[in-house]
């Protein structure tokens, strides 16, 4: 009996106590800059998109949510043909997000992505694409890649020796 | 004339009080279970979220009314409305200030008595006729509960009456004019108390309901305004045995400064939240526990009662 009071003082002080709810639409939520929410496709400092259609994204998700197809612009760089996201199926996991190793794909502090019709859920390349780096501003992943592409040759990417010629190295 | 009028107007009065209540409860319980867990409840429909009640309304009356086949359709569509005219019922012998209240019965409480026994057919032919395991068993529960707690619910008034020397619930509240009953009687009113917590299906005596263990227990099969039916029944009889606490042990009307009809109001809320605080934190009973806690505490406890008050009335008369 004397549990059961002091129970239900305890649940009465309650009444005091500030709540815990954060109202939504009125009061927003603090995100956390790690926050896994909406994908988004970004840009190298040059502009160029950082997708290099590797498939590594589509291969790591587990749900299968993520669908693209690689092409080669003149010069031989790889990119995505399309790149295309079906957000109903995404689990903001972020296992993209750790298998891209040109910091393509990143995972933002953004929910709000809430649609009336299904087929709006499905986010082409236009519209994951943003402008700028995301969270890597100064990476640019061609030029620290000892891969030849217009504007830069073998051996002149960053920390990169010219190119040796192994024939002009026999006795 | 004009004593036809002002009973015309009393009865309308009381019913459309005592259901604006009930459905008001609905918005209540959920704001109190809300702020004792420090969440908000319903705030968005309105001011403060009133408004809810209003929504809720709406869509419970909208909702499909289904019967389903294997039920006993006649027996099942008269079961909720059982709960809510048997307590509807009760409301018209409570005093709600000098003057004001339905009707003025010599036997007023022999009467509640008498309704609140009647209001549990309503949950044992609901679980019955809903053809459903669960629902039966959340009805044979009902009666068990029943047979255990309407015993001592009644002794444990006898010690009122006794020093109240009557039945009638205007006498009872006149007779406390000196010294409110919680007083001399606090054994009683803790077993009436626990009584009518039993009486309400509420927690942690809603063991006819059990979500947690009978999908719904007996209104498992009930849906649309069958199931609000039951719904308003509950927080009626919350209504009506906090306001039967007050007119029983905590003098009714009687009061200070305000007007009648407010210190009633006042004081029956009180014990309204105070049914809301018990389901916020205590848990349910097992069914058992209930039965043995019935029959070997509170059946004691309110003879131990009836007898004292004798003999202290006798004493004081002889």
């Amino acid at each position: 009996m004397w549990s059961l009071i002091k129970s239900m003082w305890r649940v009465f002080l309650h009444t005091f106590r500030p709540r815990e709810t954060v109202q939504y639409p009125d009061e927003r939520p603090a995100l956390a800059p790690r926050w896994r929410g909406r994908i988004i496709l970004s840009r190298d400092p040059d502009g160029e998109e950082r997708c290099v259609a590797c498939y590594l994204c589509a291969a790591a998700c587990p749900v299968d949510c993520i669908a693209l197809q690689a092409t080669e612009d003149a010069h031989g760089r790889r990119y995505p043909e399309f790149f295309r996201i079906n957000f109903s199926r995404c689990i903001f996991c972020g296992f993209c997000e750790e298998a891209c190793p040109t910091y393509a794909i990143q995972l933002t502090p953004d929910f709000e992505m809430g649609e009336y019709r299904r087929d709006n859920m499905v986010y082409e390349k236009e519209d994951l694409l943003i402008s700028g780096p995301g969270k890597y501003p100064d990476y640019n992943y061609y030029r620290v890649a000892g891969l030849a592409i217009r504007g830069k040759d073998k051996g002149q990417a960053e920390r990169e020796a010219p190119p040796v010629d192994v024939r002009g190295l026999l006795p | 004339m004009s004593g036809t009028v002002w009973a015309l107007l009393n009865i309308v009065g009381v019913l459309g009080v005592a259901l604006t209540v009930a459905s008001g409860l609905i918005w209540l319980e959920r704001r109190l279970l809300a702020l004792w867990q420090d969440r908000y409840g319903p705030n968005r429909v309105g001011p403060f979220g009133l408004l809810q009640v209003l929504a809720d309304m709406i869509k419970i009356f909208t909702k499909e009314d289904w019967v389903p086949p294997f039920a006993d359709r006649g027996v099942f569509v008269l079961a909720p409305a059982i709960v809510v005219a048997t307590v509807l019922m009760t409301f018209a012998v409570v005093p709600v200030a000098p003057g004001i209240g339905v009707v003025d019965l010599n036997v007023g409480l022999l009467f509640f008595l008498a309704m609140s026994s009647l209001g549990v057919y309503s949950v044992i032919l609901a679980g019955w006729a809903s053809n459903n395991k669960y629902a039966l068993l959340g009805g044979l529960r009902a009666s068990a509960q029943m047979v255990s707690y309407e015993v001592f619910m009644g002794l444990s008034l006898m010690g009122v009456v006794l020093l109240a020397g009557s039945f009638n619930l205007r006498e009872i509240v006149q007779a406390q004019r000196h010294l409110w009953f919680c007083v001399p009687q606090i054994l009683g009113l803790v077993v009436f108390l626990t009584a009518g917590i039993a009486e309400t299906h509420r927690l942690p005596f809603d063991l006819p309901e059990a979500e947690s263990e009978l999908v719904a227990g007996y209104h498992s099969e009930y849906s649309g305004m069958k199931f609000g039916m039951f719904f308003v029944g509950e927080y009626l009889g919350v209504t009506l045995i906090s306001a039967l606490i007050v007119t029983l042990f905590f003098g009714g009307w009687l009061g200070p400064v305000l007007p009648p009809v407010v210190w009633f109001g006042l004081k029956t809320l009180a014990f309204i939240c105070f049914f809301i605080l018990l389901r916020a934190s205590l848990p349910r009973l097992r069914y058992d526990q209930l039965m043995a806690y019935g029959w070997k505490a509170m059946l004691p406890l309110a003879l131990a009662n009836l007898v004292v008050t004798g003999a202290v009335v006798l004493a004081r008369a002889g």
